[in-house]
This record gives structure tokens, sequence and C-alpha cells, in this order.
């Protein structure tokens, strides 16, 4: 995660660095999947045969290999599919029959519009919470603050949803039980209809991107230039905004990016128990019918998606802290 | 509706129209729109029939086409888009295609949609589930606009009932890729594998009168609990795959209540024949006297099951032999064949695993009572993902599951022939074999029921398919939804009930 740091000590600007670190990031999406596309390959049973499920008989399952190109060697088609994504063709779903892309793009809208207003959420809720457990040290509240964020970090997600599907939805009958999310929805409807999805994942990343400011945020408050800015007469509000908050900017915006890099993959249980059309059911439906080309689109997705935001934060982390660029 | 109720008088179905004479006051209503929730949907959800997999697609299919015949309750087949389908000597069938019938999107059906729609099963590329019954069409050619010709490469009376399987629902003529258009109750609005499929009333429905709801919106909740709170919560009417623990949730609802079918749906525990020790058959026999039916029955399915018999034929069944002597737990007589066998402290595995339904916990239960007679029994648990390929049929003893088939012919052919591809125990009974053969073409009826009684009989005594129980099929439904009958061919009526409910509300 913080591995692009090391050169930073020559005098530099940001470009060179974040052109390494690009090419550092297609090296390893090639390597995840040349990973993925092996590790497939050593489960049991392939497309065909998974399609055609128990039925399956010796000559279909031929047939259907032959007209999904699984009979050629694996190296070959991974090589194709390489060649195809490099014209951005991410190929046909061996199962669907029609293009990835397709389906990615009906699923890839839910999947960001879920982890945004989750993040949209979560991140200022997380700040609220380790910044104020970090100036009211030692209080009732600080400790009220860490019970309340050990315990999200503890229940399950699945139990979390299944009890407020349990009370708000059965019981209640305040919220919908699934989060159907479709094109004629108004925003309104889209808004209610993933509240408990949003609350569910929000108790799950919540509590590291809080405990985190507030373990940052501790460490700064004891520095001399603290006190020295307290002498001087500025706010609380002051000093921890204008003075703390830059300088421990860098390992909170790491915790939040791995907190919400856990949005995208990690939504599987919440998309599961809401009936979510997500990406990361859409990767468990692509591992069980053993759908090569749409299992590498959402490994990619993700892959990216997570690099990005490491990226993104160590930027920031670099914007925020000069030291870290200059010597 | 004239029409339709004289026809089907005549033809001794009124199926569909049996709830509402059974419920007395209730009469069909028009208008409404419904959600339903099954239990299985992915990237795989198809509009071809043949392709049709599972709970989804089938109930998918039933909404856009239809079928020449139709399996009624009594599980014969009975006339639909064919008027007539009648053969003398059970190999060259005439069909007389119904007049007037049209695609949604124009067009009226002919024969030549017919002759397209039953010879595409045969191209290994489009990989029909349906292509080895499709394998015994030696022909199939046009008579005029309105007859179809189909030559069989032997005699098999029971075309018409394989006829009626959502596999073999007409399409259009010339359709490579099928899009929903049909002769069905409903039109596609829209399609989203994995996601859901809308499907609209289709007022020029060739039964008339019908359907009665405007919109059906059809998704899938694989998550049981998550299902059940749906149904509850009222976002969906109607829920296929309700868990017998889970019943009492249902019912404890007063808008809500639960509909039991009793199906021909197995799990069974196959001893391989074609090799040692599970061919052994005191060893098959030891373990037939070692399944505690009404324990399983239950305990694993809370009664939610009909007691098997090691055999395929559920006592439901027309063909059903009652006087085949029920197998019972007798841990004496399984010592006896045990000690016979030679097998004392043998360490065998079981291979089960959640693919199949219960299989786990039989497994247990077979073990428990086996430690009692010296069988030493180990249940290897082996994950859902990959199960058919890897382990079903492929180890000494492993679990299968067989879901109902329109006709006793079907179950037997695929799973029981000594060359089926699906033979699961690996047994060769040719007597069995010669009877299979003969049923199919006999032309008297009483000949025919005493050849199948037979075969259960040899199957009950000498196959090594452990068949505990039949389970049922349990649907949750919103009360207000109404017409719902169970079909002994699945749940949700048997994947057809759309064309025949209604929302009185």
């Amino acid at each position: 995660m913080v591995g692009g740091m090391s050169g930073s000590h020559r005098q530099q600007t940001l470009w060179p660095l974040l052109a390494r670190r690009i090419a550092s990031a297609l090296v390893t999406l090639l390597m995840v999947s040349m990973l993925i596309f092996a590790l497939a390959g050593l489960l049991p049973g392939d497309a065909a045969q998974e399609a055609l499920g128990q039925s399956a008989t010796p000559e279909q399952v031929a047939a259907l290999r032959h007209e999904m190109g699984l009979d050629q060697p694996a190296p070959l088609r991974y090589a194709q599919w390489l060649a195809g994504m490099l014209r951005a063709d991410a190929g046909q779903s061996l199962v669907a029959g029609m293009p990835v892309a397709d389906i990615i793009a009906e699923r890839l809208p839910n999947t960001l519009m879920l982890a945004g207003m989750t993040a949209a959420l979560a991140v200022p809720l997380a700040l609220a919470m380790g910044i104020t457990a970090a100036i009211r040290r030692g209080t009732w509240l600080d400790r009220a603050i860490n019970l309340a964020s050990l315990s999200m970090v503890a229940m399950p997600e699945f139990l979390v949803a299944t009890l407020g599907v349990l009370l708000f939805c059965v019981k209640l009958m305040w919220l919908p039980s699934l989060a159907m999310v479709s094109a004629e929805a108004t925003w309104g409807e889209t808004l209610r209809s993933c509240a408990l999805p949003i609350l569910s994942l929000t108790v799950v990343v919540v509590a590291q991107m809080a405990r985190m400011t507030r373990a940052a945020i501790a460490d700064q408050l004891d520095r001399p230039y603290v006190e020295m800015a307290r002498l001087k007469g500025a706010s609380l509000a002051r000093v921890v905004l204008g003075h703390v908050l830059p300088n421990c900017l860098g390992p909170i915006v790491n915790a939040m990016a791995l907190s919400l890099s856990y949005l995208m993959g990690g939504a599987i249980i919440v998309e599961t128990i809401f009936n979510f059309p997500g990406l990361a059911s859409l990767m468990v439906n692509a591992v069980t019918s053993r759908d090569m080309p749409l299992l590498q689109a959402c490994a990619m997705i993700f892959c990216s998606a997570y690099l990005l935001l490491m990226l993104a934060a160590d930027m920031v982390a670099l914007i925020a802290n000069p030291r870290l660029r200059a010597q | 509706m004239m029409d339709f109720s004289r026809r089907s008088l005549l033809a001794g179905m009124g199926a569909g129209m049996m709830p509402a004479a059974a419920w007395g006051a209730a009469l069909p209503k028009r208008g409404g729109s419904i959600r339903v929730a099954t239990q299985s949907s992915s990237t795989a959800d198809t509009l071809d029939p043949a392709k049709g997999a599972l709970s989804t697609d089938y109930v998918r299919h039933f909404m856009l086409y239809s079928g020449l015949t139709r399996i009624g309750h009594d599980m014969i087949a009975h006339p639909a888009l064919a008027e007539r389908i009648e053969s003398a000597d059970r190999i060259t069938w005439h069909i007389s295609l119904r007049r007037g019938v049209h695609f949604h999107q124009g067009g009226e059906l002919t024969s030549a949609d017919v002759v397209y729609s039953l010879l595409r099963h045969k191209d290994p590329k489009l990989g029909s589930k349906m292509a080895s019954i499709a394998a015994q069409f030696t022909q199939v050619r046009a008579d005029g606009r309105y007859g179809v010709v189909i030559a069989l490469s032997g005699p098999n009376a029971d075309l018409p009932a394989m006829l009626a399987q959502s596999h073999f629902l007409i399409l259009r003529k010339g359709t490579a890729k099928p899009d929903g258009n049909g002769t069905g109750p409903f039109k596609l609005a829209e399609f989203k594998p994995g996601i859901r499929t809308v499907a609209v009333r289709n007022p020029d429905y060739w039964v008339s009168g019908k359907p009665y709801l405007d919109r059906i919106e059809l998704i899938a909740i694989p998550d049981e609990v998550s299902r059940i709170n749906a149904l509850l919560a009222g976002d969906v009417q109607l829920i296929n795959a309700v868990a017998p623990q889970s019943t009492k949730r249902v019912e404890s609802s007063p808008a809500h209540k639960i509909a039991t079918t009793p199906s021909a749906l197995y799990s069974n525990l196959i001893a391989r024949m074609d090799r040692l020790p599970s061919g052994n058959p005191d060893f098959i026999a030891a373990l037939k006297h070692l399944v505690d039916r009404p324990l399983i029955k239950r305990a694993l399915f809370r009664g939610f099951a009909t007691i098997g018999n090691d055999q395929p034929i559920p006592p439901f069944h027309p063909y059903y032999n009652p006087h085949i002597p029920q197998t019972a737990l007798d841990l004496d007589r399984a010592r006896w064949h045990i000690n016979r066998s030679g097998l004392r402290g043998v360490r065998l595995p079981i291979f089960a695993g959640p693919a199949v339904e219960g299989a786990v916990d039989m497994a247990s239960v077979l073990q428990e009572y086996g430690a009692r007679v010296g069988l030493d029994l180990a249940i290897t648990r082996v994950p859902a993902d990959g199960y058919w390929s890897t382990h079903w049929m492929r180890h000494p003893l492993s679990f299968g599951s067989t879901n109902p088939r329109p006709t006793a012919d079907l179950v037997f052919s695929l799973f029981y022939k000594s060359d089926a591809a699906w033979n699961e125990t690996g047994w060769k009974n040719p007597r069995f074999d010669q009877l299979l053969l003969a049923a199919r073409g006999e032309v008297d009826e009483n000949r025919r029921r005493a050849m199948y009684h037979e075969m259960q009989a040899i199957v009950h005594d000498q196959c090594g398919s452990i068949i505990p129980v039949f389970i049922s099929l349990i649907d949750g439904l919103d009360r207000r939804l109404q017409g719902m009958n169970p079909h002994p061919m699945g749940g949700l009526m048997g994947y057809q009930f759309a064309e025949n409910v209604w929302w009185a509300a």
C-alpha cells in the first residue's frame, strides 16, 4: 500500500511518481489476470459441464465445449482474452451468450451507487466519531464510541442485515426487504429500497475508519506543536481541523481507502440478503458457472478499484504532507 | 370461453378450472400485478426453452410459450397447441394443430413452427436438455399447414407426455436465438439474466379469458430466509422452495399461507453395482434395511415428504405398484446381510454434500444405524460447486437427486436403463430393459400397467438406488393470490401458475 513511497526521498514532483504507480498497477493487473485464469482452471468442471449440469452427456459436453471454444488450449484462450482486452473488448460471456461489457454495464452502476452512497454516509460519520473520541479521550463519550465501534466490527454483516430486515421490513413494514433498483424507479424509491443495504454496509466499514481516525489524531494531539497552537490561543476546532487533521491525513485516508475498497467486492453478503443486483454476486455467479471472460472482467474491475483507491490515498497523503515529497 | 370449456370437458381435463370449482365462491378476477421470487437465477437465465435448467427458467418459458400438450393434475397429457395427437402404432404420430393461434409478434402458428421447434433439439451445438429424447425423432415433417407427423425410432406411447415438458415449448420458425416470441399467456416486457423478467398479459392468448393477471415480475432470491422475509414484508406475493423449518413462520402470518405439493422429487443414496464393495447384493440389502424412513420424513422434512420404497414411482402416480412390501428399518436383518457380505468393519466413505437436499443428514442417519450392525460408514462432505461433474455416480456410495418427470418411462429410461447416460447405479438388468421397451409400445393399458408394476418390483428388489422419501415441494403465497392448485410436476403449480392464478384484492 505504501510501497510507492520508497523512491520519494529524492526531490521530485508528483508526476513521475504517478506514472510509475500507474505502470506498476498495469503489471499488477496482468499478474492478477494470469493468476485468476490459472486458479479458475483448477476448479472442477468447466462452463460447458456447469451449463448442462446434472443432465450432461459426454457428446453434449463435447459439442458445447467446441461451441464455447473451450476445446482450445488454455494459454491460447488466455492470449485471446488478453488481445481482446487490449482492444477494450472484454469478450462474450460463455453462459449468457451476450457481451461481457453489457452484463457489467447492467451491474456496475448499481455497485458504484451503493458504494458511493455508503461512503457518503460512512466517511463523515467515521470522521465525526474518530475526532470526537480523540478530543474527548478518556471520557465516557470516548468509551461509548469505542464500545460502539468495537461491537460494530464484531457483528457479522449477515446478522446486522437480517436483524434489520426482521425489524424494519417484516415487523414495522417501513422499508422494502429487497433492494430492487430499476431504471424506472425514482431517486426517492431507490434510496428507500437501498436504505437497509447502505446502513448494513456502513456498520461494517465505519468502525475501522473511526478507530484509525481516533488513533491518528490522538497521536498528534500530544505533539508540542498542538500545545503551541493552543497557547497561541487557537480554538480547539481550529487546532484539530487546521493543524492536526492535515498532519494525520495520510493514515486516515489510507484506512478509508482500505475500508472503501471492501465496498466493491465485499458487498456479497449484503447483495445476497437484499437481492441487490451488484458486481459481487455477479462474480460469484461467474465462478460457479465457470464463465471465464465474465470472471476476469469482474476481477479486473475489483483489482482496478483497489489499486485506484490506494493510489488516491497515497496521492492525498503526499499532497497533504509536503515532508513526504521533499527531503 | 365456450370453446375452451367444451374442449376441456371432451378431453377430460378441466385441470385449470378445478380450483375455481373446488373452492366454490372464488371466481377468477381480471387484473393485478404480482412479483414472484424463485430460488435460483444467474447469468445462465435463458429465453430458450431447450436450455431451461432451473425453476426460474421453466416459469419464464411457460409464461411466454405454449406447448403441444400439457400435463394435467392427473399426470396425463392433455391437448394444448395440438388439438389432436394420435398414433396407430405408437411409432408414427399425427398431430393436428389448433387454428387461429398467433405469436406475440404476429403470424399464425403453423406446422412449420412446430417442425422447426422440435428438430432444433437434435442439433448438438444447441446443447438442448432434451437431446437424448429428441434422438428418438427419426422424422418430423409438416403435413399441410396445420398437420405435423413425427416418426419415432421405436414405439413410445408417452410421446404426448414428453412433449408437454417446458423444453419442447413451441417457437416461431427460424428463431435461432429465442427472444420470448411465443404463443404463451404473457408477452415479454423485460428480460435481464440474473436480475429479472417482466411479462405482461397477452390479450390474444388462445385460451380465451386467460390469463387473469396484467403483469408478472419474476425475480430470484437465492437466500431462503431473505425469500421468506420478502414474502412476509409484502415485497413479493409468491415464492417457491420454502424449507420445511420455515413453514411455521409463513403460516403464523394471517396474510400468507403455504401450498404443499407431494412430488416425485427424491434424493437417493446410490450404491454403484458395477464395482465392489457397493455392488455386493447383501451390502445393498443391508443398506435398505438400515434406512429409518419415518425418522427421515419427520426429522429432515418435518413431515413434508412421502415415504419411499427404493423405487422411483411415488404412491400418487397412476402406475404406482401398491403390492410391493414396504422395506423398513430392521437391524437384525441388516446385521445378517452385513455378516453374509463379509464387509463387517470395513470402512466405506459416503460422498454427500449440500448439492443434494438432505444428503448429509441422511448419511448421518445411515452412519448411526450402520455402526450398530458393524458397518463402518464414513461421511465425506463435498461442496455443492461442481458436485454433479465430479462426485455424482463417481464413487461407490454417493447421493443423487432426481426431479419429477412427466412419465414413468422417462424416469426409468433416464436413470435405470442399462445403457442410460445417468444409469446412476451402473446396474444391468435385461428383464427390466426388455419390459421398459415393451411398455413403450404396449397398446393394452392393463398390460402396460402390469409391466410398470413389475419394473418397480425389480428396482425395489435388486437396484442399488435407495430412495428413503419423496420430497414435497412447498410454495409460500399471499392469501390474495388465488387459483393456486398444487401440481405433481413441480412447485409453483408445475411452473405453470402464471395463466391460472388471479389477484383477489
